[in-house]
């Protein structure tokens, strides 16, 4: 088995950040909207180098979000970053009428996204972003799982994508491990891992939790498929459905609601096509709290261990059918 | 081709009669809608697409056009008679009004296909941002065209709205014309008892806005104090135009209850007496 190797800790923001600047340089009518907090949600790059395209509007999301929407009425491709918690419930009825109703390419960063974003607490962990941006019509919502892809993600936003597109990253440093040459295609899931005894889907930071938990089962003669679903919609449902027909069974894991998430999305395509035992690794309805990364990772069961628990428990649900 | 300015005010009043007429007309066959904002804007509606906007019916995406932003989605009525008059699409569509499978949504939405939308609206308070957004494109890119934007009085209770002029003279938007239907009037009754709007022009002076007020059924007072904006350097202008609700139809006018409320088929006829009398 190829095993992905871990090139070195980076944050995904600072993905977001370096590929802003490529989309930046790539098209003159990207203009960058800030919220007050650019540094922390990885404009600072492109405010530095474009600051003739760069406007801070203040403490103020839901104007931001109108004036994306103006902007993107008149040619240019705003990108707007701010915390995931603010871009998806603070602004939630201006992206749906004014950005998503038009139909309008907009690109939204949300930033801090996950239980990894650490002391903060509850407030600023964004945890129900993935629900609320994937029930807006028209809206395309990318969950990258590293830095490399990240980057990767936000040119695939403007290239690839025609209206709202939401692209969702977090703070931690963590394992940066795919390659640029992988391509990006949006709505085009990735298998990292090949297996045939069960499926995790993992999306964001987990993705690389969730191929450490098939590496770890490898060694105990389970073969795990591990499919890397950066798009969360529209979602790989050809994935899913041959994931569900040759292995049987389905984990998903996210940092993110179970409730809504990448947990709910699979569900519903599962339950579609062809039903087989589900497990879920996320946040089980309740909010966040202060702590380090690797301390709330582990108090929610949100790393390879639990994957690995929950492997093996739907490997016995499978067999009792 | 761009659409000719009227500037004779007896013509513009006979338009602003028509358009009154077709949106009476459209509501009574809707069986639904909003009739009191759609006939206390006519007038100004009348003033902008046939005397102020540089806009193309034939061209409805002319890149040089003014853009104009309507934010209180709810008065499309007198939106889409405008248009029709205008030449954007043939009037006898004014009939399918609110009905399946129509160009003309109960509130504007663009993806069904009406020429000369600008913008899908109808939640409250969202407009003037997207205005914003608008003319600081005009601005980058050194457009001449201009951005009007409409508002409702009752919709300056929505917060974002002052985020949105604060903006807006932060980025010293002279390119942008927000005009509010000051009518004194909401949903629950008037908007002073419901939540106080006062000092209204102060508010605005306060956020950096240079301020004209303007009768809003007096064509030519409304021409004048747009032209006047169209002068002001370096900040954005805010018309306050006292109107009132329902007007053209004397038993309906300034009465809160005709916010959202269409004339029936039988009050039809009647209303119908009463404007040609106006």
């Amino acid at each position: 088995m190829k095993e992905f190797k871990n090139k070195g800790d980076k944050s995904t923001k600072e993905g977001f950040g370096e590929g802003v600047v490529v989309i930046g340089e790539m098209n003159p009518n990207v203009i960058g909207l800030g919220a007050d907090i650019t540094a922390s949600v990885g404009m600072n790059l492109f405010a530095e180098k474009f600051p003739e395209r760069f406007f801070s509007l203040g403490i103020a999301e839901q104007n931001c979000i109108g004036v994306a929407a103006g902007l993107a009425l008149s040619e240019k491709t705003p990108v707007f970053s701010t915390y995931g918690v603010f871009a998806a419930l603070r602004t939630t009825d201006q992206l749906r009428i004014s950005v998503c109703y038009n139909n309008l390419h907009v690109i939204i960063g949300g930033a801090h996204a996950g239980i990894s974003v650490g002391p903060d607490g509850a407030t600023h962990q964004a945890l129900e972003d993935i629900a609320v941006m994937r029930v807006l019509p028209n809206m395309t919502v990318l969950s990258p799982c590293d830095a490399t892809q990240t980057k990767l993600a936000v040119i695939a936003a403007l290239e690839q994508v025609k209206g709202p597109v939401y692209i969702r990253f977090g703070r931690a440093p963590v394992p940066d491990f795919t390659f640029p040459e992988m391509e990006f295609k949006v709505g085009k899931s990735q298998l990292l891992c090949n297996g045939n005894d069960l499926t995790i889907i993992a999306t964001g930071h987990l993705v690389w939790d969730a191929l450490q938990a098939a590496y770890t089962l490898n060694e105990q003669g389970i073969k795990a498929r591990v499919i890397n679903m950066h798009t969360i919609k529209p979602i790989d449902e050809q994935a899913i459905i041959k994931a569900s027909e040759q292995t049987g069974a389905i984990i998903t894991a996210e940092e993110h609601q179970i409730y809504g998430g990448l947990g709910g999305a699979v569900a519903e395509v599962v339950a579609k096509n062809i039903p087989v035992p589900m497990e879920f690794i996320g946040m089980d309805d309740s909010f966040g709290e202060s702590g380090k990364p690797e301390e709330l990772l582990n108090k929610y069961k949100m790393t390879s261990e639990y994957i690995i628990e929950k492997a093996k428990k739907i490997i016995k649900r499978k067999l009792t059918i | 081709m761009i659409l000719k300015k009227i500037t004779s005010t007896e013509q513009l009043r006979r338009i602003s009669k028509e358009i009154r007429k077709s949106v009476l007309i459209s509501l009574a066959e809707a069986g639904s809608g909003h009739t009191g904002g759609s006939f206390g804007l006519a007038d100004i509606f009348t003033t902008l697409y046939f005397n102020i906007l540089n806009h193309d019916p034939d061209n409805p995406d002319w890149e040089d056009r003014d853009r104009l932003i309507l934010s209180i989605g709810h008065v499309a009525p007198v939106h889409y008679a405008s248009l029709a008059i205008a030449g954007y699409f043939p009037k006898e569509e004014l009939l399918t009004l609110r009905k399946l499978g129509s160009r003309l949504q109960g509130h504007p939405g663009r993806e069904h296909g009406l020429p000369g939308l600008e913008l899908s609206a109808g939640s409250l308070g969202q407009g003037l941002s997207v205005a914003v957004g608008m003319a600081l494109a005009g601005k980058m890119d050194n457009k001449k065209w201009r951005v009007y934007s409409i508002h409702g009085d009752g919709e300056l209770q929505e917060g974002s709205i002052w985020e949105a002029a604060m903006s807006a003279s932060n980025f010293k938007l002279n390119n942008l014309t927000s005009i509010i239907d000051r009518n004194d009037l909401q949903i629950d009754g008037k908007t002073s008892d419901v939540m106080q709007l006062e000092p209204l022009a102060d508010k605005w002076k306060s956020f950096g806005w240079n301020v004209l007020e303007c009768n809003g059924h007096d064509h030519s007072d409304i021409i004048e104090k747009i032209n006047q904006a169209k002068k002001v350097k370096g900040k954005p202008t805010v018309i306050i135009a006292k109107t009132i609700m329902g007007k053209g139809v004397k038993s309906i006018e300034d009465n809160h209850l005709w916010h959202g409320k269409a004339p029936s088929k039988e009050q039809l006829k009647d209303f119908l007496i009463q404007l040609e009398n106006d």
